[in-house]
C-alpha cells in the first residue's frame, strides 16, 4: 500500500473541520515550524527535492530561495488554486476535502518567505470551495494560527482568498498576478520574475496547491526523510487525477516512480480500461503535455517500463516521451478518435489565449480552423503538413507557456497518430459521428 | 438616454453587500483596492440579474474609485462575466476533452433539444440560459455542468430531466454564481 | 558598461540597454524590426514578437544559451551576451512565422487604407513576409467606428500593439479606450459610445504602427507620397510646438508630430496644433523634412538644398584639411 501524505484521513468525517483535522495530528508541522527559524525551513524544502507540483516541476526550495530582499518591501506568497488544465482536478479535491492542509502550508510557507500577506488564488467557478476555503480560515483565525503573533512566535499573517472569474491563462503565475491586481490576466513579460517583481512590484512566490499543502510533511517528517520516498529527482507523493475512459476515474496519491502499467490496470488505482477495450492512448500530465500512443505510454523507447515520475516520464524527450506536468492523466480507448479529440483541445486553447502577443492569438485560431476542416471532410495531406508548421511557429515564441501548450498537443498527435489524420483526409466519406454544434467562440460571434 | 439615467440612480448595492465590499477592499494594500474588482463585479453580477449593464460596471468603478474603461476591459475578459442579459438559471455544461471524451457532446444536445433553444441563448420564457464553459476541474465525474455554485457531475439524459425538473420548481437559489442569499448568510 | 555582440558586431552600453537598443546604436541590417515597442512609451513592447532574437550566450559569466528566442525589446544585455539575429536562420525562419499571423487576418487592403506608404506592417511584410497567403478562411471582421471627430477606428486593420493604450495612460489625462475581450476577437474600444477628446489624442493616430487609427480631419484626401513633409515649428503652449506640415501646394492637408528614424515620435504635439492650425501663416516652417530613400514618400521629392550644399561643403572642408595635413607633413 501505498503511502499517504496529503490523502491520509481524507475518509475521516469532518476532516474539513479544525476539530477533526487537530484530532488526526493536523497543526502539528506548524507548532514545529514556528519553532524553527525561516531559513531552516527553506532549508528543509530543499533538502526534500520538493517540485512545483503545478506542472514546471520546478525545485520549491530553489524558488523560494530567488526571492528578494530589498529592505522595506513586503513579501507575498500566492497559492495558485486557478486550477484549470483540462484533465486535473486535484487541487479542488484536496481543498474542498483537507482545507486545513492547504492552510496549514500556507502559514508554514509564509513564515519561511516572510509574508504576512498571503492570497490564495482560486478559479471563480469553485465558489463553493471558496466558502469551505474562508470557513476554514476563519477557524485558523480563532486557532490563533492566523493573525497576530501566531503561537506566540512575533510572526503574524493574513490570509485571503481571491477568486478569479473565468480564465486559465490565470493559472500561469504572472498572468494570475496580474488578475489579483485587478487587470486582466495577460501574462507579464519576463525578466523581471515574480521573485523579484511581483504583486506590486513586490517580491512574491506563486505555488500550486498541492506544493504547498507538500510543505506540511516535508516539515513534520523532515526534508531528508521526504526526499527518500519516490525515485532519482523525483521525490515525495504526487496527486493524479486519473480520468477518461478507465474504470475508477479520481484522485490518487502515488509514490513517484510507481510503473505506468500498474496505474493504469491495477485495482488500487485506474482499474484498467472500461468495457474491457483496449487503451489506445495517454496524455499523462494535463492537457497541455504531449499525448502519448499505449506502446509509449507504457514502455520507454528503451524498452524500460515507463514510470510515473518526472524523469522517466519525459524519457525520450518530445519524439518518445511526455511530461508529469500536472499529473491529470486522461486515458482513451481504441474507440477515441485522436483527431476529434486534438480538435476539442486546439479549440480549448483557442478560446483560452489571452490575444496579447501574435503567435498564439493568430496561431491557435488558425489551427483549430484547420482541424475543423480536416474534421468536416475537407482537409488534404497539405493541410496535415500546414498544421505542423503552424504550430513550430508557436512553440517557443511566446510570451507565455501557453503557446507551447498549444503546440505540444498538436505536434505530439500529427508525429504519433499521422496516419489517423491520413484517413481523414483519403477516405472523408468514412467520417462517421462528427458532431459540430460547438461555435467556434461563444464571444462575440464575428 | 432617460431610461439609462433613471436605471443608474437605483444601482446601488444594498447595505449588506456594501459592507462586504468594503471588508474585500480591505484585503489589499491601502491604494491597491483595484485588486477587489474580480470579487465585486461577481458580487454585482448576483446582486444586478445575473448580469454586468454598462451602469453596473460604472458603479463598480466609482466603487472602487477607477476609470469605468478599467472595469471594461477587465470585465470583457473573464469569461464567468455575462455582459448581456441572461435567463434566472444559468446552465454551464463543461465542453473540454474530458468531458468530451465521456459524452459531453451529447448532454449538450440533450439540452438543446429539451429547452428548445442552442448553446449561448435564453429559453423564451426567461427561466434557462445554456452556456458551454470550459474545463471546470472535475474530469474524474464526467461529464458534468455547473448551475449556479452547485456542480452536477455523472450526467446522463435521465439525470438530466430531473435536475431540469428541480430548477423549474426553484430558481430562487440559482440566479447566477455568488446568489445574493449567500452575501447575506455570511454577514449574518 | 555591459558589451553586447549581436550577429557579430559589438558595443558597449549603459546597464539596462535593451537589445533591440542595442542594435538601433549600432544600427543598419542588423537592427530587429518592431512593431509594438516604442520608446517613448513606458513599457511598452513584447507582444507582437517580431522583434525576436536568438541569445546565443547569456553573459560572460554564464555563456549558457537561452532555451527560447527573446524579444528583443524587452530584454536587457549582460556583459558578454552573443544575440543572433540576420545570422540566425532560425530567428528568420520564426520572423516570417510572425508575419504570416499578423496577416492572416489583416484586410491587405493597402490600396484603400490612409496609411499605406508610412505603413510599418506594409514594410515589414515587405522585408520579412511571403508574396502569398496559406490562409484560407475567413478573415476576421469589425465594424468601422469614430472615436470623437477626430479619429477612425478600423479594428480590422489593427494588430494589438496596446501603443494607443499607452498614449492615452501616458500622456493624456483620461483614458476611455482600451482592449476589450480576449484572444483573436479581443478589440480596441470604448465599450460604449463614447468619444475620446482630450487635448493629446490625436498623438494616438501618430504612434499606431497600421491604419487601425487613421485622422477623419485627414481621411481620403491624398497619398502620403503625394504631400511634401515640411518641418515646422509654432509657439504653443501645450507642447513642444514642432510638428510636419504635409503640405500639396500652399495648402496644410494634415500635421503630425515628427518621427524619427525607428518611425518614432518623441516629442508629442497637442490636437491644437494637429487640427487647429492648418494655415500656413500660423506656422515657421523651417523646410522640406529629410525622409529616408527608401521610403516611398520620398518619391519625386527634393532634399532641403541650403542642408544639402552645408554638407557639400562641411565634406570639402574636411578633404582640404586632410590635404593641408598631408602637403605639411612633406
Amino acid at each position: 500500500m501505498a503511502r499517504k501524505l496529503l490523502l491520509e484521513n481524507i475518509d475521516v468525517p469532518g476532516i474539513n473541520s479544525m476539530e477533526a483535522y487537530r484530532a488526526h495530528g493536523g497543526y502539528a508541522a506548524l507548532e514545529k515550524a514556528m519553532r524553527m527559524k525561516p531559513a531552516e525551513i527553506v532549508e528543509e524544502v530543499k533538502k526534500s527535492g520538493l517540485r512545483g507540483r503545478g506542472g514546471a516541476g520546478f525545485p520549491t526550495g530553489m524558488k523560494w530561495s530567488f526571492i528578494a530582499n530589498p529592505p522595506g518591501v513586503p513579501h507575498y506568497l500566492i497559492c495558485n488554486a486557478d486550477e484549470s488544465e483540462p484533465g486535473t482536478f486535484k487541487d479542488r479535491f484536496l481543498m474542498q476535502r483537507k482545507p486545513h492542509l492547504l492552510i496549514e502550508g500556507m502559514i508554514i510557507s509564509s513564515f519561511a518567505l516572510g509574508a504576512n500577506t498571503s492570497y490564495i488564488y482560486i478559479r471563480g467557478e469553485m465558489l463553493y470551495v471558496l466558502h469551505i476555503l474562508e470557513k476554514a480560515i476563519q477557524e485558523a483565525y480563532d486557532a490563533g494560527y492566523l493573525g497576530k503573533n501566531i503561537l506566540g512566535s512575533g510572526f503574524d499573517l493574513d490570509l485571503y482568498v481571491h477568486p478569479g472569474a473565468g480564465a486559465y491563462i490565470c493559472g500561469e503565475e504572472t498572468g494570475l498576478i496580474e488578475s489579483l491586481e485587478g487587470k486582466r490576466g495577460n501574462p507579464r513579460i519576463k525578466p523581471p520574475f515574480p521573485a523579484v517583481k511581483g504583486l506590486w512590484d513586490c517580491p512574491t512566490v506563486v505555488n500550486n496547491v498541492e506544493t504547498i499543502a507538500a510543505v506540511v510533511p516535508v516539515i513534520s517528517m523532515g526534508g531528508d526523510e521526504y526526499a527518500k520516498i519516490g525515485i532519482g529527482k523525483s521525490t515525495g507523493t504526487k496527486l493524479i487525477s486519473a480520468c477518461g475512459h478507465i474504470n475508477k476515474p479520481g484522485v490518487y496519491e502515488i509514490e513517484l516512480g510507481l510503473p505506468v502499467e500498474e496505474f493504469i490496470y491495477s485495482d488500487q488505482y485506474c482499474g484498467g480500461i472500461r468495457g474491457g477495450r483496449k487503451l489506445k492512448a495517454v496524455v499523462a500530465g494535463g492537457s497541455s503535455v504531449p499525448i502519448l500512443p499505449s506502446d509509449l505510454i507504457l514502455k520507454t523507447p528503451k524498452g524500460e517500463p515507463r514510470l510515473m515520475s518526472y524523469e522517466s516520464l519525459s524519457d525520450g524527450g518530445f519524439q518518445s516521451g511526455t511530461m508529469l506536468g500536472s499529473g491529470g492523466f486522461i486515458a482513451m480507448d481504441e474507440t477515441t478518435s485522436i483527431v476529434k479529440n486534438l480538435w476539442n483541445f486546439t479549440r480549448f486553447y483557442h478560446h483560452e489565449s489571452c490575444g496579447q502577443c501574435s503567435p498564439c492569438r493568430e496561431g491557435t485560431g488558425w489551427m483549430e480552423k484547420v482541424l475543423h476542416k480536416i474534421l468536416t471532410g475537407h482537409g488534404t495531406i497539405k493541410d496535415i503538413d500546414l498544421l505542423w508548421d503552424i504550430q513550430g511557429k508557436i512553440e517557443g515564441k511566446t510570451i507565455c507557456p501557453l503557446g507551447d501548450a498549444a503546440a505540444w498537443p498538436v505536434a505530439s498527435a500529427i508525429r504519433h497518430f499521422r496516419a489517423e489524420f491520413e484517413e481523414y483526409v483519403k477516405n472523408p466519406s468514412k467520417i462517421k459521428d462528427v458532431k459540430h454544434y460547438y461555435r467556434l467562440h461563444d464571444m462575440p460571434v464575428i | 438616454m432617460h431610461d439609462l439615467m433613471s436605471e443608474k440612480k437605483n444601482i446601488k448595492f444594498p447595505e449588506d453587500a456594501l459592507v462586504l465590499v468594503h471588508r474585500i477592499m480591505a484585503r489589499y494594500p491601502p491604494g491597491r483596492q483595484k485588486s477587489a474588482i474580480l470579487p465585486v463585479l461577481h458580487l454585482a453580477q448576483a446582486e444586478f440579474d445575473g448580469w454586468l449593464s454598462s451602469p453596473v460596471m460604472d458603479y463598480v468603478a466609482s466603487l472602487l474609485g477607477i476609470k469605468p474603461i478599467e472595469v471594461y476591459e477587465v470585465a470583457s475578459f473573464y469569461s464567468m462575466f455575462n455582459l448581456k442579459p441572461v435567463g434566472k438559471c444559468v446552465i454551464e455544461v463543461c465542453r473540454t476533452g474530458p468531458c468530451w471524451l465521456m459524452g459531453a457532446e451529447d448532454i449538450v444536445t440533450y439540452l438543446e433539444k429539451k429547452l428548445g433553444i442552442k448553446t449561448g441563448e435564453t429559453t423564451p420564457d426567461g427561466m434557462f440560459t445554456l452556456k458551454t464553459v470550459e474545463c471546470l476541474a472535475s474530469c474524474g465525474t464526467a461529464p458534468m455542468m455547473q448551475v449556479g455554485e452547485k456542480y452536477h457531475e455523472n450526467l446522463t439524459c435521465e439525470k438530466l430531466d430531473e435536475i431540469l425538473g428541480e430548477y423549474r420548481k426553484n430558481t430562487e437559489d440559482h440566479i447566477s454564481h455568488w446568489a445574493k442569499d449567500k452575501i447575506k448568510s455570511k454577514e449574518a | 558598461m555591459p558589451k553586447v555582440t549581436i550577429d557579430g558586431h559589438s558595443i558597449e552600453v549603459p546597464e539596462g540597454t535593451t537589445i533591440l537598443q542595442a542594435a538601433r546604436m549600432i544600427g543598419g541590417e542588423i537592427v530587429p524590426p518592431a512593431m509594438c515597442y516604442y520608446s517613448s512609451l513606458k513599457g511598452s513592447g513584447g507582444y507582437c514578437r517580431t522583434c525576436i532574437v536568438r541569445v546565443a550566450q547569456g553573459s560572460a559569466k554564464d555563456p549558457r544559451p537561452m532555451p527560447k528566442p527573446v524579444a528583443s525589446c524587452r530584454t536587457p544585455v549582460m556583459d558578454g551576451m552573443v544575440v543572433e539575429n540576420i545570422t540566425s536562420p532560425e530567428v528568420l525562419e520564426a520572423r516570417k512565422g510572425v508575419v504570416e499571423f499578423l496577416l492572416i487576418n489583416h484586410p491587405l487592403d493597402c490600396p484603400v487604407c490612409d496609411q499605406a506608404g508610412e505603413c510599418d506592417l506594409q514594410n515589414l511584410s515587405f522585408a520579412h513576409g511571403t508574396e502569398k497567403t496559406r490562409y484560407e478562411f475567413p478573415r476576421r471582421t469589425f465594424e468601422k467606428k469614430d472615436i470623437g471627430n477626430y479619429i477612425k477606428l478600423h479594428m480590422t486593420r489593427c494588430i494589438l500593439c496596446y501603443r494607443c493604450v499607452k498614449v492615452a495612460d501616458q500622456i493624456t489625462d483620461e483614458r476611455v479606450h482600451g482592449v476589450m475581450n480576449r484572444g483573436d476577437v479581443a478589440e480596441i474600444s470604448t465599450y460604449i459610445e463614447k468619444a475620446v477628446e482630450n487635448d493629446f489624442s490625436g498623438n494616438m493616430i501618430d504612434v499606431c504602427p497600421v491604419g487601425a487609427l487613421t485622422d477623419r480631419t485627414y481621411r481620403f484626401k491624398s497619398r502620403v507620397w503625394f504631400l511634401n513633409p515640411m518641418d515646422a515649428h509654432r509657439d504653443c503652449k501645450k507642447c513642444s510646438g514642432k510638428a510636419v506640415l504635409w503640405m500639396h501646394g500652399e495648402e496644410i492637408y494634415r500635421v503630425t508630430a515628427r518621427k524619427d528614424q525607428n518611425a518614432e515620435v518623441k516629442e508629442f504635439i497637442c490636437n491644437e496644433c494637429r487640427y487647429d492650425k492648418k494655415d500656413v501663416k500660423q506656422w515657421v516652417v523651417e523646410g522640406p523634412r529629410h525622409i529616408d530613400r527608401t521610403s516611398v514618400i520620398s518619391a519625386n521629392h527634393y532634399e532641403d538644398l541650403n542642408s544639402l550644399k552645408h554638407a557639400i561643403g562641411e565634406q570639402q572642408k574636411k578633404l582640404q584639411e586632410k590635404i593641408t595635413q598631408k602637403t605639411s607633413g612633406i
